[in-house]
């Protein structure tokens, strides 16, 4: 397998904090992969400085090969890398459809800007809505749906663009109980059926067993452990970060 | 694109009103032509202080520029403009039929193309400024695109400059379109109703859902691939467009140019183009239309029977629509009534959906 996105000894600083401190890692092509870490280790960090919201101080990151740290984010996402907010970005006062609509890639040349949204979207976007389960909201305000509705339009938004790897920061937080089953059981379906590399950031641990093929495991700004999720629930320093060390 | 029965409505009420105004009420000419205008400065600006989000004080810039650059024109075209300005009536320049009646098409493209070009280059580098720092920013723009002028000898200064007027033949104003108010009237119908199709198409295009997407969430756009900047910028363009060309027109209405009053009048007309959007509802087709006729009736009415309280009625009027409209006629209706603007749930589907689909 190949490796869709390679981090190479990336460092990012905030003044005095150390925020990402030469951080390595590499996600398969294909893979569902997870990163965990407490609160503040920088997790969030790591994947604003991806998708280019700011430049990194020291390090390469690579996508399929093209150089992504000098690129701007908007560029970063039509290369088909996209990600999902963890506080909810979505376009509150314009209707689910329309926020699917707009979401549907298009080549970024002058004369395309003045195209008229076509018909045909119509179906796409509701077959996704209906599959993330918000059909019956599609002409909804966006603004007006709960925080995990909103979570769940992020996704589907994130569909509609059709990327080759999408970055998904905590998809669970703040989403019922019950329904976090059948958005694992979306997650694995997106994995296998649109062929789609997750990376994911998430606290939940049930979701990250049930979900990840492989998890890193950050902590103060550094990468502390990577491993199967099994030899992560076991590996002594990542309960020591969660938990403060005997 | 197709037309639904309310806007038709819309429509050839505004064309009935365009067509029979002028014969119905002549002493008000020339202020339902300063309507016309007063709808297209709301419309243009509601490109980005509505769609777009990005509350914006500087369009007033592109207003006088067009002035200017339309007066100037007209002038040129047949007298050197130094000595025009700087004759100061002692001297008097008449302009025949014919320089009038090219020079003053030529004035309104030209009054229409460098605002344009002025506001691409200049919004590359400003519109990447957020939120306040933005209308700030305009704000100081606007200013000092006054200043600029009452610098400029060749625009005379802070004492302005005078229009060419109307031709005459053996002192008879010449009858083209009924003579000057008739004509000018004409043309800010024209104006407006080409700036409404061209944003009525504009606005349903991708273009159009992409400003809603920047106001509501920039960040979100950017992160999906949309390169804002470009779409920004390219608003900007369309609204200075228009702009310039309203202040061609207006400043041959007035006759007369002067740098802070009348044409980079951000007190007065850059105060009214954002308080007519706000009023009848910023971010849609027809609240800027609203506003500005609600607007245009309210200010005549306190200006010639109210003479000395029409600012406080000006202040009254704005502290009603921000404490009772703040999002303007249009957002009221929205909110009273969202069915109308289809926002519905699909209680069909809310049944269909009780097992949880998951498509395969």
């Amino acid at each position: 397998m190949t490796n869709i996105l390679e981090v190479r000894n990336v460092s990012k600083f905030f003044g005095g904090v150390r925020a990402n401190e030469d951080i390595s890692l590499d996600i398969e092509e294909g893979k569902i992969v997870s990163l965990i870490g407490p609160n503040g280790s920088g997790k969030t960090t790591l994947f604003n400085s991806i998708v280019g919201t700011h430049p990194i101080d020291k390090g390469s990151i690579k996508f399929q090969g093209n150089e992504l740290s000098q690129k701007l984010v908007h560029e970063i996402a039509t290369m088909g890398l996209i990600r999902t907010f963890q506080q909810t970005k979505i376009y509150g006062q314009m209707s689910c459809m329309m926020n699917m609509k707009i979401s549907k890639k298009v080549e970024n040349s002058f004369s395309r800007m003045f195209d008229q949204i076509p018909n045909e979207l119509n179906e796409q976007a509701e077959q996704i809505l209906s599959f993330v389960g918000l059909y019956e909201k599609r002409n909804l305000r966006a603004g007006e749906l709960s925080f995990g509705q909103q979570k769940l339009l992020e996704l589907a938004m994130a569909l509609m663009n059709e990327p080759k790897m999408l970055m998904l920061d905590e998809p669970t937080a703040g989403i019922n109980p019950t329904l976090i089953n059948g958005i694992i059981d979306r997650l694995i379906k997106i994995n296998d059926q649109y062929k789609i590399t997750l990376f994911v950031i998430e606290h939940n641990m049930r979701v990250v067993m049930n979900l990840a093929q492989k998890v890193f495991c950050m902590a103060h700004g550094k990468l502390l452990a990577e491993g199967t999720p099994d030899e992560i629930k076991n590996d002594k320093r990542v309960i020591d970060a969660y938990l403060g060390a005997q | 694109m197709g037309f639904d029965k309310k806007e038709l409505s819309g429509i050839t009420f505004l064309l009935l009103l365009g067509v029979f105004a002028p014969f119905l009420f002549p002493s008000y000419r020339i202020q339902i032509s300063e309507l016309w205008l007063f709808m297209v400065y709301a419309s243009t600006w509601n490109i980005q202080g509505g769609k777009m989000g990005y509350n914006t004080f500087g369009n007033i810039m592109f207003f006088g520029l067009g002035m200017y650059i339309c007066a100037s024109t007209q002038i040129a075209y047949s007298f050197p403009l130094a000595e025009w300005t700087a004759a100061g009536g002692v001297k008097t320049f008449v302009h025949t039929v014919e320089q009038y009646f090219t020079a003053l098409p030529i004035g309104m493209i030209l009054a229409g193309l460098i605002p344009a070009a002025i506001a691409g280059a200049l919004g590359s580098l400003i519109l990447g400024l957020r939120g306040h720092y933005f209308a700030i920013c305009t704000l100081g723009i606007g200013i000092a695109a006054g200043e600029f002028a009452t610098s400029m000898k060749i625009w005379g200064g802070g004492q302005g400059m005078t229009v060419p007027v109307w031709p005459k033949v053996d002192g008879q104003e010449i009858d083209v379109l009924g003579g000057s108010v008739n004509f000018f009237y004409t043309l800010t119908f024209i104006l407006f109703f080409c700036t409404y199709f061209f944003l009525r198409w504009l606005f349903s295009t991708r273009f159009g859902l992409i400003l809603t997407a920047i106001r509501d969430n920039e960040d979100k756009a950017e992160a999906m691939g949309i390169p804002t900047m470009r779409y920004k910028v390219t608003g900007w363009v369309v609204s200075a467009f228009f702009m310039g060309i309203a202040g061609a027109i207006y400043g041959n209405i007035n006759g007369y140019i002067e740098p802070t009053e009348v044409a980079f009048a951000g007190a007065t007309v850059g105060v009214y183009m954002v308080l007519m959007a706000i009023l009848g509802g910023k971010g849609t087709l027809w609240g800027p239309i609203i506003g500005a006729i609600i607007f245009q009736v309210f200010k005549e009415f306190f200006w010639t029977y109210f003479l000395g309280w029409q600012r406080v009625a000006l202040g009254f009027l704005i502290v009603i629509i921000v404490v009772f409209f703040p999002e303007g006629i249009m957002g009221w209706l929205r909110r009273i009534k969202p069915e109308l603007f289809g926002e519905v749930v699909d209680r069909k589907a809310r049944l269909a959906q009780v097992t949880i689909k998951t498509n395969d």
